[in-house]
């Protein structure tokens, strides 16, 4: 018995000799720092939630992919300092429109390279736009493209001759951009990962314009013109992205380097917060909130977000197609109790669609908490007290919070309204599938703004648009966006958008929920990482202050 | 006995190949496609993916494209990490969980086997309550709850450990493979624990034991000389499959500690319609329970004459 004791002790002792013998070469990545290291050699330590797809922006979906993309590459202009509506040069270092904001012309900088060392060229711009409208490439988010003259006819097919397409190199370094109508917040909508340039060297070195998951995105293969450049990717781990000498603004970027790390559990990230591998989390779990208030406000920072949570209704279904009916459901939901009580991160109940924070357009302040008159629109649709009202399901994908939203909404109508609705819950997948076929009573919805302009949350309402899943379309409300859409006064073109907001919200085809916020843990030692509402961080102006300097 | 080896291996084909079938066939029963996002893609450019991936072609063609690549060991193009194969993902993601079972099958072979030992050896008094009251409360606590507990223990209450993260991580003198081991290693050390303590107290009654207790042979002897051999084979029997568990990862050890390793390719490739790594993670970790069952059938044999033939 004493021997297998002594057996067990002297492998234990042998294993952690060997990891102490094992240190000199792990200490060699150079990626392994603690914060206070992190802060004096200037790496950010992130993380952006879960693991990139891909980091080629023209197939990249997400917030997330967006987020790395960033880094490394750089489109037309750039998100300033303090938001994305206030850009700074990027690729170009002055632009001009005509007078409706239909002709746009780029004049790219002095100085702006690949990080192959070749320069970027106004030609770049058009072979990405090409490699966006290829039907046969598949990009996700082509349509975003559409606003260029010619664009939807060769992405159909019906011209097959890209010189036709409204996007030219006038010269290496001019860029004349055609629009099919005024469009205003084209310097918005440039930022986003589908307007962003590729290297057409890279692309072809390794497929043709149109293949796929091609190895260009790999690390010893990507090729950016951003302030950062790839070092390493590890999926499922970090990616490490470190100064790029060539990026032409390089005098200002502060930073040496960043670590995006992919962790997917929000219980895991604030681990590492604590433990000091990060300086920002993406999220904070939402039962953390409250004792990161008492004991640690300085750490938590929320910041005003473009999205907004929503019940999709199916309004074919009986008796949802009445807007009464619609409109007493709304009614009868209190959406401070559900902001205050079960997500605790400040988030604003919604009273309108398009949520605040869209420059000039003004939020909508149209549905609120009102139980009598939603007691007495049901009346008026037939369900006086709510009786006879039919059973209805909220379906939603599996998450504690949807469900705890769902249950406090479902008690809500039993309350105020006296009528039974049932929760069924679905896997992710599965559930997108019941929605985008339309086999829902009500639905469990969000959608996060792409760019600074409220078409990007009001066009998916229009008849028979991809995203409209509910049924509803209304030729007024489609006329609207039309009209908005070959407006050029931006004043004006707000107002005809306002109207066709409160359109829908007369016909509500929607449970309004809440605006989102954007909750996560920062370090103090991080600078300059101001509340956007986009959340689109331009990394060169971000900075780190080593303990000294903070003490100071 | 080599022929017996061969011929188990051999099956190995028709058992992969039946296990490829249904997956197969019924991976692509399940609603939701790989292509679907919050974000609708227009059905054009679903099309254009489906085609692009040879999702269009009838279920047989894909069926007989995939038998045909599979034959070239080509697993396929990967639709999360869409830059790399099947057969990357798994060569990347494989080593790790292979370094992280490993270690969590010798901490839960010594560990259990030790307990076992202890606890047989002392029928009924301290020794024996004391570590089976242990293994008791390891089997009842699920790894999602121990591993928060360690991180916190040994990551930010002692700065020991990394709490997540695995590549160029600079801690001692805990490497990031150690508390994902453990808590692994533990959860299977309590079965152990409990099995060996079966298999020794059931040795320990026999006949041939009392005759060599008669004989003034010491307990230790007892033990570890007569008793152990044959009181181990319930445990190798378990070993076997417990030991291709432990290499195949865990979702929930790989969440909790962020560790990249293959347990979560293969959940989420589920969740994320990622057809061809669902059948890749499939076949290989039906290949590791054959080949490792065989392993211990092959050990039990060479450890107890009676069940050779």
């Amino acid at each position: 018995m004493k021997n297998l004791f002594l057996a067990v002790t002297l492998a234990l002792c042998v294993g952690i000799g060997w990891f102490w013998v094992r240190r000199g070469t792990l200490t060699e990545n150079g990626y392994s720092l603690t914060l206070r290291e992190a802060n004096e050699h200037k790496i950010l330590l992130i993380t952006v939630g879960s693991e990139p797809r891909t980091l080629d922006p023209q197939e990249a979906q997400g917030v997330t992919e967006h987020h790395i993309v960033m880094a490394m590459i750089e489109g037309l202009v750039a998100p300033g300092i303090d938001g994305e509506s206030k850009v700074v040069p990027g690729m170009a270092d002055r632009w001009e429109h005509n007078e409706d904001y239909s002709v746009w012309t780029f004049h790219l900088g002095e100085r702006r390279k690949w990080s192959d060392g070749e320069p970027v060229k106004a030609g770049d711009f058009v072979f990405s736009y090409k490699r966006m409208l290829t039907p046969s490439f598949g990009a996700q988010y082509a349509e975003n493209l559409f606003i260029l003259k010619g664009a939807e006819d060769y992405y159909s097919g019906k011209i097959t001759d890209f010189d036709q397409v409204g996007v030219k190199a006038l010269d290496d370094r001019t860029l004349r951009i055609d629009l099919v109508g005024p469009t205003p917040y084209l310097l918005s909508l440039v930022q986003h990962d589908s307007w962003l340039p590729v290297c057409p060297t890279a692309i072809l070195k390794f497929g043709n314009i149109d293949t796929r998951d091609s190895k260009w995105t790999r690390a010893e293969n990507y090729v950016g013109n951003g302030p950062f450049k790839m070092k390493s990717w590890h999926p499922n781990d970090v990616i490490e992205v470190v100064r790029n000498p060539l990026y032409w603004d390089a005098a200002s970027v502060k930073l040496n380097g960043i670590n995006f790390y992919s962790i997917e559990n929000l219980n895991t990230q604030e681990r590492a917060f604590q433990a000091g591998q990060l300086h920002k989390t993406d999220q904070v779990p939402l039962d953390k909130v409250p004792y990161y208030r008492r004991t640690h406000p300085e750490l938590l920072r929320i910041d005003p977000y473009e999205g907004v949570y929503f019940y999709r209704i199916n309004v074919v279904r009986k008796p949802l197609d009445n807007p009464k009916i619609r409109l007493a459901l709304n009614l009868a939901v209190d959406r401070e109790a559900i902001v205050k009580n079960i997500l605790r991160e400040d988030q604003k109940p919604a009273t309108g669609y398009t949520p605040p924070g869209m420059g000039e357009y003004e939020p909508l302040n149209k549905i609120t908490y009102d139980p009598a008159r939603a007691r007495q629109l049901l009346a008026e649709a037939g369900y006086p007290n709510g009786k006879g009202f039919p059973r209805f399901i909220i379906h939603f994908n599996t998450l504690e919070s949807h469900r705890a939203i769902a249950e406090a909404i479902q008690q809500m109508w039993k309350e105020e309204l006296n009528i039974n609705v049932a929760l069924e819950n679905q896997e992710w997948k599965v559930y997108l599938d019941t929605q985008n076929n339309k086999n829902y009573d009500l639905s469990r919805s969000a959608w996060i703004g792409d760019f600074m302009d409220p078409v990007t949350f009001l066009s998916m309402w229009t008849t028979g648009n991809g995203n409209n899943n509910t049924n509803w379309g209304n030729p007024k409300f489609d006329a609207l966006i039309e009209q908005a859409a070959r407006t050029g006064d931006p004043a004006h073109r707000f107002q005809i958008l306002h109207d066709a907001e409160d359109l829908f919200l007369s016909d509500l085809p929607i449970v309004l929920v809440y605006w989102y916020t954007n909750a996560y843990l920062l370090q103090p030692s991080v600078q300059n990482w101001n509340p956007l509402v986009l959340g689109n961080h331009n990394y060169k102006f971000i900075d780190l202050k080593s303990e000294r300097e903070l003490a100071k | 006995m080599i022929k017996i080896i061969v011929g188990r291996l051999l099956q190995l084909i028709p058992v992969l190949w039946i296990i490829l079938t249904l997956t197969f066939f019924m991976s692509k029963e399940v609603p939701g496609g790989p292509f679907s996002a919050e974000r609708q893609a227009t059905p054009e450019v679903i099309a254009r993916l489906n085609a692009y991936y040879g999702l269009d072609k009838p279920l047989w063609e894909q069926y007989l494209g995939y038998l045909g690549k599979l034959a070239r060991f080509d697993l396929g193009p990967s639709y999360t990490y869409q830059s790399e194969s099947v057969n990357e993902v798994i060569a990347r993601s494989f080593p790790i969980s292979l370094q992280i079972g490993t270690l969590a099958f010798c901490i839960a072979a010594v560990f259990g086997i030790t307990a076992g030992v202890i606890a047989a050896a002392n029928k009924n008094r301290l020794w024996d309550y004391l570590p089976m009251s242990f293994s008791m409360l390891g089997i009842c606590l699920p790894t999602f709850v121990l591993g928060p507990i360690l991180a916190l223990l040994f990551g930010l209450v002692l700065r020991l450990a990394p709490v997540s993260g695995w590549h160029g991580l600079n801690y001692v003198p805990f490497h990031p493979m150690i508390m994902p081991a453990v808590t692994l290693g533990l959860f299977y050390a309590a079965y152990i624990a409990r099995l060996t303590r079966g298999g020794m107290l059931d040795i320990l009654s026999q006949d041939f034991i009392r005759t060599a207790r008669a004989k003034g042979v010491p307990d230790h002897q007892i033990i570890l000389k007569h008793a152990l051999r044959g009181g181990l084979l319930p445990v190798v029997a378990f070993l076997g499959p417990a030991f291709a568990g432990l290499l195949s990862g865990s979702f929930v050890v790989e969440k909790v500690f962020n560790v990249p390793g293959i347990g979560q390719e293969f959940i989420k490739s589920v969740f994320n319609r990622d057809y061809p790594l669902v059948l890749g993670t499939v076949a290989f970790f039906g290949i590791l329970i054959v080949v490792f069952n065989l392993a211990s059938d092959i050990l039990q044999a060479l450890m107890d004459p009676k069940s050779r033939k």
